[in-house]
């Protein structure tokens, strides 16, 4: 289908149980991504961006209270799937993950060469030497020599596993990679070797991402697109250009701000207060107590408004005739 | 707090602290009794550090600064060379020397949540330092205790004192961890990573809080960190390290701007700044890994991965510290 984005996700709510009531962890996120587009999604802790990655990949854990809104992959709407059609049509085949930490989360008893081609093996049905020959491609995609496919994890460096468990993502050529923090534990050097590989892949297999982190800085290293979430929404969506050079969101312009740069004098600032409590989020703006460009309309929950052509901000300042 | 400012500058002229020809290893054994080896976690460090002054050691994981914090410590014993404080050395202090120096030196640890016990409330955990080196006095305890968490900005006390561990978000619970390690008023701060487990938005604010601390008492404060692109903002001098030695050193700007070492060179290289840019470009990245601690390299342990090796020379010996621009020392053989 001609025009049609890959991804298209709207108003999407997952709301969690917890002993004290109901948790809205995700609530009313929309965005579309275009084929081999990388969309960053940036946030603070406990702002939801986890929550995404797992609805995404609908890996719910047992307490959720609500899950609705539509996903629309290749124009076709998958909310409707029953799990076992979901299973067989979209997660790791069209959908791959890697989880936040994975690179811990390696079965220490199996190499790792079995564990990358276990995907084809389960999704595919292919023997084993059909699988590890796939799977020993993969390796030098993401720059582990072929060797390694015999070795156990913990015979691997933490950026060598890092890399083994994108290779499990890639290995099923899916058309879009979640990845939930990818780098975030590994050092200056390996972060920035990863990230090579990650732009080689997407310019060589034309694969889409989604990085959801909250490291600014090594999110430019492929982003095109950004969305920031802030207590479970998503409240400025833009091109990287845009958004990295005039950020529109108030919550934007101080999270840019409190970004250390290498060769900058200024102290970078940093952002006063804390995210409100999503099992009770406030009425109107989430960010309200803590913007300096609060105003009266403030107390109601914000319009997302279109400032630009693949541009949207959730913020009353955005509106018509704001602050007349 | 200004008397106690002054209590706690060194009566002792020259360097606090100084480290030499320090080395940590750790000796490797299998089925508990046989010796396979040791690694190399410091491997010959020296430097000196200034009373009152704010200094970062930045490296990788793995290329031993933590190990280093915790020998400084006294948390290790060195395995050869040794660390002098004040002009004593460490391994010749007895047993309540060593206490009073455990006072002297303030530590605040990685993960707040693992360094403060879940079991003690906050008023439990100020206090603790305070009954072990002696101060008997509930009152003055409680006081000194208030003071601390005003110092590290968690007022009204009041509202902390009897909340656990678990009750406080990450950044108050770092705070904790500073206002411990302030409690009995030491000379100098070692803080290992102190924000490496905060939200971004939170590190500004606790790296501002030590480093005003810092300059409020004079203290020395000795700050091991892996992200150089904001130690500009909180230290003076930075030391480089990479497989157990110490590279370069030199005043921050001077190091930023001028990096001399082949290693530092790559480390800034590869830091990015929120550039839309940076997607469309490859990173020079170099190959390989860090060496293994238990077998490095022989010569320059960067020379396997160094693109400006220069055969012969830096796979045989290591580089002797050379000094190429003025107060700017670098272990590298091309400045030779």
């Amino acid at each position: 289908m001609a025009g049609e984005p890959l991804l298209r996700v709207e108003d999407l709510k997952l709301h969690y149980r917890s002993g004290r009531g109901v948790v809205r962890a995700l609530d009313g996120v929309s965005f579309d991504l275009r084929r081999n587009e990388a969309l960053v999604v940036l946030g603070e802790s406990g702002c939801g961006k986890s929550t995404l990655a797992k609805a995404l990949m609908r890996l719910l854990p047992r307490n959720v209270q609500h899950f609705s809104g539509r996903m629309l992959v290749d124009g076709v709407e998958t909310m409707g799937h029953s799990e076992e059609r979901f299973r067989r049509e979209v997660r790791w085949v069209r959908i791959s993950l890697v989880m936040q930490a994975a690179m811990n989360a390696l079965n220490p008893v199996v190499r790792v060469g079995e564990q990358v081609a276990e995907p084809l093996r389960v999704h595919r049905g292919w023997s084993n030497r059909r699988a590890l020959d796939r799977a020993a491609e993969v390796f030098g995609l993401v720059g582990v020599s072929a060797d390694f496919l015999q070795r156990y994890p913990f015979e691997l460096s933490g950026g060598m596993r890092q890399r083994v468990v994108l290779a499990m993502a890639l290995v099923t050529e899916p058309d879009l990679v979640i990845m939930d923090e990818p780098t975030s534990a590994l050092d200056v050097l390996t972060q920035a070797s990863i990230m090579n590989a990650l732009k080689r892949i997407k310019q060589e297999l034309g694969t889409s991402f989604i990085l959801i982190t909250h490291d600014v800085s090594t999110s430019s290293e492929l982003a095109e697109r950004v969305a920031l979430m802030y207590a479970g929404q998503l409240v400025e969506l833009a091109d990287a250009k845009d958004f990295f050079r005039e950020p529109a969101h108030p919550y934007s312009k101080l999270l840019m701000a409190s970004v250390p740069r290498l060769h900058q004098e200024e102290t970078p600032v940093h952002i006063p207060g804390q995210p409100p409590n999503l099992l009770d989020p406030p009425e109107g703006c989430r960010f309200a107590d803590r913007c300096p460009s609060r105003f009266d309309r403030c107390d109601r929950d914000p319009e997302t408004f279109r400032i630009g052509e693949r541009r949207t901000v959730r913020c009353w300042l955005y509106a018509q005739g704001a602050r007349t | 707090m200004n008397a106690s400012a002054r209590e706690v500058r060194s009566s002792v002229p020259g360097p606090v602290l100084s480290a030499r020809d320090l080395h940590t290893w750790f000796e490797l054994r299998q089925w508990g009794f046989l010796r396979v080896g040791s690694v190399r976690a410091v491997d010959g460090v020296n430097f000196d550090l200034q009373t009152g002054e704010a200094v970062a050691f930045v490296g990788e994981s793995g290329c031993g600064k933590s190990s280093l914090a915790r020998t400084l410590l006294g948390l290790h014993q060195p395995t050869r060379g040794e660390v002098i404080f004040e002009g004593r050395s460490l391994g010749t202090l007895d047993g309540a020397e060593r206490k009073a120096y455990l006072a002297r030196v303030g530590y605040v640890q990685q993960d707040p949540y693992g360094a403060l016990p879940p079991f003690m409330d906050v008023r439990r955990i100020l206090h603790e330092p305070l009954i072990v080196h002696g101060v008997r006095n509930r009152a003055e305890r409680d006081q000194r205790a208030r003071e601390a968490l005003e110092e590290v900005r968690l007022s009204p006390p009041e509202d902390f004192l009897s909340k656990f561990p678990h009750m406080l978000s990450g950044g108050q619970q770092q705070r904790v961890v500073i206002a411990r390690a302030l409690i009995l008023r030491p000379a100098m701060i070692i803080a290992d990573e102190p924000v490496s487990m905060l939200d971004a938005s939170v590190r500004v604010e606790i790296l501002q809080l030590l480093r005003r601390i810092q300059i409020d008492h004079g203290l020395t404060l000795a700050f091991i960190t892996h992200d150089l692109s904001t130690v500009r903002h909180f230290a003076e001098r930075i030391f480089v390290m990479y497989a157990g030695r110490i590279v370069e050193q030199a005043e921050v700007n001077e190091l930023l701007n001028h990096p001399q070492h082949p290693y530092t060179q790559a480390l800034l290289a590869a830091i990015s700044d929120p550039d839309p840019d940076n997607a469309r470009q490859q990173r020079e990245v170099p190959p390989g890994e860090p060496p293994s601690l238990l077998k490095p390299p022989a010569g320059c342990r960067f020379h396997p991965r160094c693109n400006r090796m220069i055969a012969g020379t830096c796979d045989r010996e290591y580089p002797p510290d050379l000094e190429p621009r003025q107060g700017h020392g670098t272990a590298c053989w091309l400045y030779r």
